[in-house]
């Protein structure tokens, strides 16, 4: 039986491939000249060099933290890392009627067609690729509506006021040694900006892909949703196989005003190392959302399943009264992966509500831990939290770990915790079989029936994706 | 349809059945009974293919073919179905959907179409009135929270859309009240037919009063001790496992 969940989990990385296109690599190393060289790269305003050199600055005092997350590695040599690579072609990037075909083809052979005929309906794209965006779909479409959705390195220019007056309002450059050491190399990313009243006809998406060797990925995103606005917000990622392990440093920023609604979904898929725990992306972000105004709600749902290692915790920031932040999560670890993710919650204004649905699988040799902190200031009055927390595991040699933190400073808040741990049996398998199906069928079923809660959050694309990813089988699965 | 040929099964060195000998007929119904630890359960576990049992002798051929080469799921296909002592809870999975796939899968390794969600709820209404049930428990996840009676009427339910060949209840009738026994029994009766096989683990002659068999076996240490017509469970009634016991022993 076991060895047979194992080939399940282990199924060979489909997006392991490296597109051979000629690249402006940055030397390697980190210091000012390399934030000063980017910024010049990017052509930015002097505001967002200061703004990059200050963050570097701190950076340098800060240490990388090993103390308190349940993930093993060797500390990185920073100075070893390049920090921008962007495919050299005589084509202008971020066009995509003359993007260079290589950089399509890519795209296509990842299942994200660029062409705005082939897309999935409904769907627009900023496609990022190593250092840069190779284009953005849907862009015209979007614009009737006042809708901005481009690479981060374009609304710097064209939207510069956005920009200045929300970046780093939710993650400040200090807030912690990977958000500070993107805000001093963070190269693309996208943004998004919802105006008042508006409600996004399509699902947003941004594909993130590292190509590069030896390069790290730092981009950075902003979603602001104005007043009574509503986007739903899509982000997928992958990276050839390589015996290196490589830095995925992201921040992203979620701004939602009164009466807002931002739901952000992540299909994180990046390669995750080779059975001996070789290579693999190391996915360091840092990802929050501040509910400014009252009556507003972010939503973020995730399924991890790639990278050697995952340090992430989607929070929200509950500063509007009334409003509701919610986590729902999948994190899946197997052969050598560790994880430790979760979200934290906090409760600023009155009668703030947040749900906590954390799903952690753990197979082969795999560590999943939860960390989640669920924090009610004083001024919160009527503060409500739900956290779900369950793990299951499939074999003898993984793990599961939990480490919840609740901190209630208002008496008339409650919050709720309930956890649970499971492993898949030979009893589950056995029943299902006898029923007619086979192994696999039937381990996709246990995990899929565990996975429902956050599956039933994403859209309808990514569930399907989120299910193919788990090895299940797509015949009918959301049941 | 079922002949099993001195079958021998162990579970880790502790060998339990010690030499089965059994035919089964289309269309009979046969009871086996006998004490705790008499291996009636493991008999039933390994016509399903548990792999927590080892045969370690015997034959079991099933429709001509050998059973024992087979992995459970094929024997499903096949037509064979277990009824579990202990059904296993699937959460997340709601009932409806974990027996549309398992319908489809038997559909497929006979080559028929597989059915669609719209034509599965029509088939599923009929068969919602073998166990007395409305449409509300097919949208409850598979067990989950079902009580030991919902359980066992959950087992029927499968039995009668997956229709069997050959059905294999494992004491379905442990743990459950008058009432639930009536439906579960009843369910039982409306699904015997000329075509279809079953074999009825018990403890107890209790049920064998609503499903009334053709044959009834007494296992003891292993191996069928006695076999009899359908008054013999009524005798063990009034004499107890020990009488066969004894009788076994003093055959040996």
């Amino acid at each position: 039986m076991s060895s047979s969940v194992e080939t399940l989990v282990n199924r060979e990385y489909k997006y392991g491939f490296v597109t051979d296109i000629e690249s402006d690599v940055a030397p390697k190393g980190l210091s000012e000249d390399t934030v000063r060289f980017i910024s010049a790269r990017k052509g930015e305003p002097a505001w967002l060099l200061e703004w990059r050199l200050k963050a570097y600055r701190g950076w340098v005092k800060m240490t990388e933290p090993h103390d308190w997350p349940n993930v093993r590695y060797t500390p990185i040599d920073y100075q070893s890392i390049s920090y921008f690579s962007a495919p050299r072609t005589t084509k202008p990037l971020g066009s995509l009627d003359e993007a260079d075909p290589k950089l399509l083809e890519t795209y296509e052979k990842l299942g994200i067609p660029l062409s705005e005929q082939k897309i999935l309906a409904g769907v627009a794209v900023d496609a990022i690729f190593d250092s840069v965006s190779v284009g953005t779909t849907y862009k015209a479409k979007l614009a009737e509506q006042g809708i901005t959705f481009c690479s981060f390195g374009e609304a710097v220019q064209e939207h510069p006021e956005l920009v200045k007056k929300y970046l780093g309002s939710v993650v400040p450059a200090s807030d912690n040694f990977f958000a500070a050491l993107n805000a001093a190399v963070f190269s693309d990313g996208s943004f998004v900006y919802v105006p008042k009243g508006v409600r996004c006809p399509m699902e947003l998406s941004t594909y993130f892909r590292i190509n590069t060797a030896n390069t790290g990925q730092f981009e950075r995103t902003l979603i602001i949703a104005d007043e009574g606005a509503y986007v739903s917000y899509l982000e997928g990622c992958t990276a050839p196989k390589r015996d290196e392990n490589q830095l995925h440093a992201a921040v992203v920023e979620l701004v939602a005003l009164e009466g807002a609604a931002i739901k952000y979904s992540t299909v994180q898929n990046w390669y995750a190392g080779d059975e001996e725990g070789r290579g693999g992306i190391y996915n360091f972000v840092t990802k929050r959302g501040k509910c400014v105004g009252p009556r507003s709600k972010i939503s973020w749902t995730q399924v991890e399943t790639g990278s050697a290692i995952t340090w992430k915790y989607p929070s929200v920031i509950l500063q509007g009264d009334d409003s509701v932040g919610e986590f729902y999560s999948v994190a899946v670890v197997n052969g050598h992966q560790q994880a430790d993710t979760g979200t934290k919650m906090i409760h600023m204004g009155k009668n703030t509500r947040s749900t906590i649905v954390s799903k952690g699988i753990s197979a082969g040799q795999g560590q999943n831990s939860y960390r989640g902190l669920v924090k009610v200031l004083p001024k919160a009055a009527g503060a409500r939290n739900y956290t779900q927390c369950d793990s299951m595991l499939i074999g003898n040699r993984c793990g599961a770990h939990t480490f919840p933190y609740i901190d209630v400073q208002n008496p008339t808040a409650s919050t709720e915790h309930e956890a649970s741990t499971s492993k898949i049996g030979e009893d589950q398998i056995f029943y299902l079989k006898q029923r007619g199906l086979n192994t696999e069928n039937a381990i996709s079923m246990i995990v899929n029936g565990f996975c429902k809660e956050v599956f039933q959050e994403l859209p309808m694309e990514f569930a399907v994706e989120a299910q193919k990813l788990l090895g299940i089988s797509l015949e009918g699965s959301v049941g | 349809m079922l002949q099993i040929k001195d079958l021998r099964a162990a579970a880790g060195d502790k060998e339990i059945l010690r030499g089965i000998n059994l035919t089964v007929n289309p269309g009979e119904v046969h009871a086996v009974m006998g004490p705790n630890g008499s291996g009636k359960s493991t008999l039933a576990q390994v016509l399903a293919g548990h792999p927590a049992y080892r045969v370690t002798g015997g034959s079991v051929s099933y429709l001509e073919q050998d059973l024992l080469d087979m992995e459970p799921e094929e024997r499903a296909q096949l037509g064979v179905f277990l009824a579990f002592q202990y059904p296993v809870e699937i959460p997340g999975v709601t009932n409806a959907y974990f027996l549309r796939a398992a319908y489809n899968e038997i559909r497929k390794a006979r080559g028929l179409e597989e059915v669609d969600s719209m034509d599965f709820i029509d088939l599923l209404e009929e068969k919602l009135r073998v166990v007395e049930w409305g449409p509300e428990i097919m949208s409850r996840a598979v067990n989950s929270g079902f009580s030991g009676g919902e359980k066992k009427r959950n087992e029927i339910l499968q039995l009668a859309v997956l229709e069997p060949k050959l059905a294999i209840l494992d004491e379905t009738d442990s743990g459950l009240d008058i009432d639930a026994l009536r439906i579960v029994a009843g369910g039982v009766n409306k699904l015997r037919a000329r075509d279809r096989s079953f074999v009825v683990v018990t403890h107890y002659q209790r049920l064998l009063n609503y499903i009334v068999p053709d044959h009834v076996h007494v296992l003891s240490n292993g191996r069928i001790a006695m076999s009899g017509g359908k008054d013999l469970a009524l005798e063990l009634e009034a004499r107890g496992y020990e009488w066969v016991e004894s009788a076994a022993e003093a055959v040996a």
